[in-house]
């Protein structure tokens, strides 16, 4: 074995390894923090009035919450219009990238692929508004850290790096899907030899790696926000806060 | 401060009315330019009163970050909230104290990051790593809480319009437990608190001058209706303990005749008591301990009257904490469901079983509005009663532009425990988008079912020039209602 192809192996178990690590992390630090929510009480009903009086009703304000951001709408329409065509992309992208996981591969994933392609390639239009009036507002400016430059860019590279491979250098879809259901079969093989390829890989990797830490959490964590995921009740039936005994009062 | 001011420059900007909707001019940021204004500190005796540390305890750092500790194992909010803001800016313009200060710190956002800098520091090592804002909680961020924290007033208006409903609220209310824990607290909050404990209301009313007031406006409803409407102090076995504000009993007393006038025509036995003639809890603005016994007062005085109903009176924060009693001190199954009852509710409900006769054109001479107050209509779902009450009595009932009332109301500027001549620039900056909604309308009076609201927007209306008169829902009723 010569000297490049003993460097390869060993880049190529580096990035197995990576994968695996980024994985764990990500699935067992989102649940960590989905469990640590849970477990912390929440001592007084503090629902934002006027609010739903049951719980399918919690449900709906929860679901519509995510899916169209009534708030956000209320608070800001330009932010609203970037944040949720924003997201809409990442869910078309995010579908889209189940091929590489499934086999066989989905009919509604194979039916809107042209749609995900597309919705990846228009990605850069809302995420870079995003980008932009972190920087021309001087309200968002102001309140914009490290953190949340990074993370855009991020997302903005890895967006990048996969419209790359499939409008300009093109890599081998075998490879890829060989390296990736190896990857989830516990059997891995080495990863395609295609630099962006590789680049997209590890950038996906560290955004795994930086989800459960950050403010990334926001995805799980408003299932536990509790002026929106209570049921408007708080004069009955009885509330129960389990730490009241422990504050002791004459 | 309290002599004269400048007002800020954000405040000069032009507001106007289009279709339903203010236009809320958004002011440039203007660094630090409302550091200056802070609440006088806490007195000994007053902390002592209240069982909280007479000056600040020598290891402050250290037990200010246990406490954060603590709180964030027993409040979920805190946690969440800490963790998943993005900091997208929805908020930015929001509160009323930005709008009228233009201070960055009373950006909702930034307000909760000068708490989530120090949380990012002890727990948060990726983040401060990666380079997201992180600072040691020291003298500087004690300071910086302490003048941010003093200028929120945990109105929730913020939380309106986050994407995921975090409430600054929940966060200024962990900072200022964690300040009250080291023994870093206002004067006007402790000094109130500790008179709850030593008077039994907030503005330290003894027991005799209390009656005395009562016997006067019996007095002053005898020569108004020339009937014997009475006003019972510490009445055994009366039906309803009524909790109002003290303020009804010393200043806004037309709405105290108001709630004696409502009783007598409904030929219901109710009380106040010596023990507890308050509503309003200000330990809500303090700590989970001076909450709990606050409010444990109410239920107190309802065991030694023998009463079967305990019955809110006209006060936003009063109900804010009433609403939680069964959850602090319940259960309240001695008393006759439902629980708590807002008089706001007991009237709307008499109102439409036809209980009271009510002539509407006494109200003629006003054009009438209506401010929500922020905590009854973010945390107590209380929108619809005070309505039907107004539309009930009133011929000439305008609302304020829509994006001015409801869920989306303004605070007047002065709740959280900042009802506080020192603190004034503040205020008159925070009032300034209530003032100019209400001047939208036109409207002779203002009315509001909160005493606060009651004792801060006459001094903004003044301020900035808008005329209208201030007063309580139920002085409404009371002039209408025909006996």
């Amino acid at each position: 074995m010569n000297d490049a192809a003993m460097l390869w192996n060993v880049i190529a178990a580096f990035i197995i390894g990576l994968a695996y690590v980024s994985a764990f992390v990500f699935v067992g630090g989102l649940l960590l923090r989905l469990a640590l929510y849970l477990k912390t009480p929440v001592p007084l009903k503090i629902v934002q009035t006027p609010g739903p009086k049951n719980v399918p009703g919690v449900f709906a304000r929860l679901v519509g919450d995510v899916v169209i951001f009534p708030s956000l709408f209320k608070a800001d329409k330009a932010l609203w219009l970037g944040a949720w065509i924003f997201h809409v992309c990442l869910f078309f992208i995010l579908l889209r990238h189940t091929r590489y996981f499934l086999y066989p591969v989905p009919g509604l994933v194979i039916d809107w692929q042209t749609l995900s392609v597309y919705a990846g390639f228009f990605f850069a239009v809302p995420a870079l508004y995003l980008l932009w009036r972190r920087l021309a507002m001087s309200r968002v400016l102001y309140i914009s850290g490290l953190p949340d430059y990074l993370t855009l860019i991020l997302l903005i590279a890895i967006a990048a790096t996969g419209m790359l491979m499939h409008y300009y250098a093109r890599v081998y879809l075998v490879d890829v899907k060989a390296f990736t259901l190896g990857l989830i079969t516990l059997a891995p093989v080495a990863p395609p030899q295609h630099p962006i390829f590789l680049a997209h890989f590890l950038l996906v990797c560290a955004l795994l790696i930086w989800f459960p830490t950050s403010k990334l959490m926001h995805a799980g964590g408003i299932f536990f926000s509790p002026t929106r995921a209570q049921v408007d009740n708080v004069l009955y039936p009885r509330y129960v806060n389990p730490w009241n005994d422990e504050v002791q009062v004459d | 401060m309290t002599e004269k001011w400048t007002d800020f420059p954000a405040t000069a900007l032009t507001w106007e009315k289009r279709n339903d909707t203010l236009r809320i001019p958004v002011p440039e940021l203007d660094e630090g330019i409302a550091a200056a204004v802070t609440c006088y500190p806490s007195k000994a005796k007053d902390m002592q009163a209240i069982a909280l540390p007479t000056e600040r305890v020598p290891d402050w750092q250290h037990r200010a970050i246990r406490k954060l500790q603590q709180l964030l194992e027993r409040y979920r909010a805190l946690r969440v909230y800490l963790d998943i803001c993005v900091q997208c800016g929805a908020c930015s313009d929001k509160c009323q104290f930005y709008l009228g200060t233009g201070d960055p710190n009373n950006m909702p956002v930034a307000r909760a990051n000068l708490l989530r800098k120090v949380y990012r520091y002890y727990h948060r090592p990726l983040e401060k790593i990666l380079g997201g804002e992180a600072e040691a909680f020291n003298e500087r961020v004690l300071h910086e809480w302490y003048t941010y924290f003093y200028q929120c007033s945990e109105c929730r208006r913020c939380s309106v319009f986050c994407p995921y409903g975090i409430d600054t609220a929940e966060i200024t209310m962990a900072a200022r437990e964690i300040m009250a824990e080291i023994g870093v607290a206002t004067k006007y909050v402790t000094e109130v608190v500790a008179k709850v404990y030593e008077r039994g209301n907030n503005l330290g009313i003894p027991g005799p001058a209390w009656i005395d007031n009562c016997q006067f406006l019996e007095e002053e409803l005898k020569n108004e209706t020339g009937k014997d409407i009475r006003l019972p102090v510490d009445e055994v076995g009366a039906e309803v303990l009524l909790v109002m504000p003290s303020a009804d009993n010393f200043a806004n007393t037309d709405t105290m005749m108001a709630y004696a006038k409502l009783f007598y025509a409904l030929g219901i036995s109710w009380t106040t008591s010596t023990y507890c003639n308050e509503g309003g809890n200000f330990g809500l603005f303090l700590n989970y301990r001076n909450l709990k016994k606050v409010n444990k007062r109410i239920l107190d005085a309802a065991r030694a009257l023998k009463v079967k109903r305990v019955i809110w009176g006209e006060c936003g924060h009063a109900w804010r904490a009433g609403i939680y009693t069964n959850t602090l001190n319940g259960p309240m199954d001695f008393l006759d469901p439902p629980h708590p009852v807002h008089i706001c509710q007991f009237t709307a409900e008499m109102i439409k079983r036809g209980a009271l006769k009510i002539d509407k054109t006494a109200n003629d001479d006003h054009i009438v509005t209506y401010h929500d107050p922020c905590n009854a209509a973010r945390a107590g779902s209380l929108l619809e009663e005070p309505r039907e009450m107004i539309r009930a009595t009133c011929n000439k009932f305008v609302e304020m532009p829509a994006n001015t009332i409801r869920e989306k109301t303004f605070c007047c500027g002065a709740g959280g425990g900042l009802l506080t001549d020192e603190l004034m620039p503040v205020r008159m900056a925070g009032g300034k988008p209530r003032a100019e909604a209400c001047r939208s309308t036109g409207a002779t009076y203002l009315a509001t079912p909160c005493a606060i609201c009651k004792a801060q927007l006459p001094e903004v209306m003044k301020h900035w020039k808008v005329n209208v008169k201030v007063g309580g829902v139920h002085d409404l009723l009371s002039r209408a209602l025909i006996l």
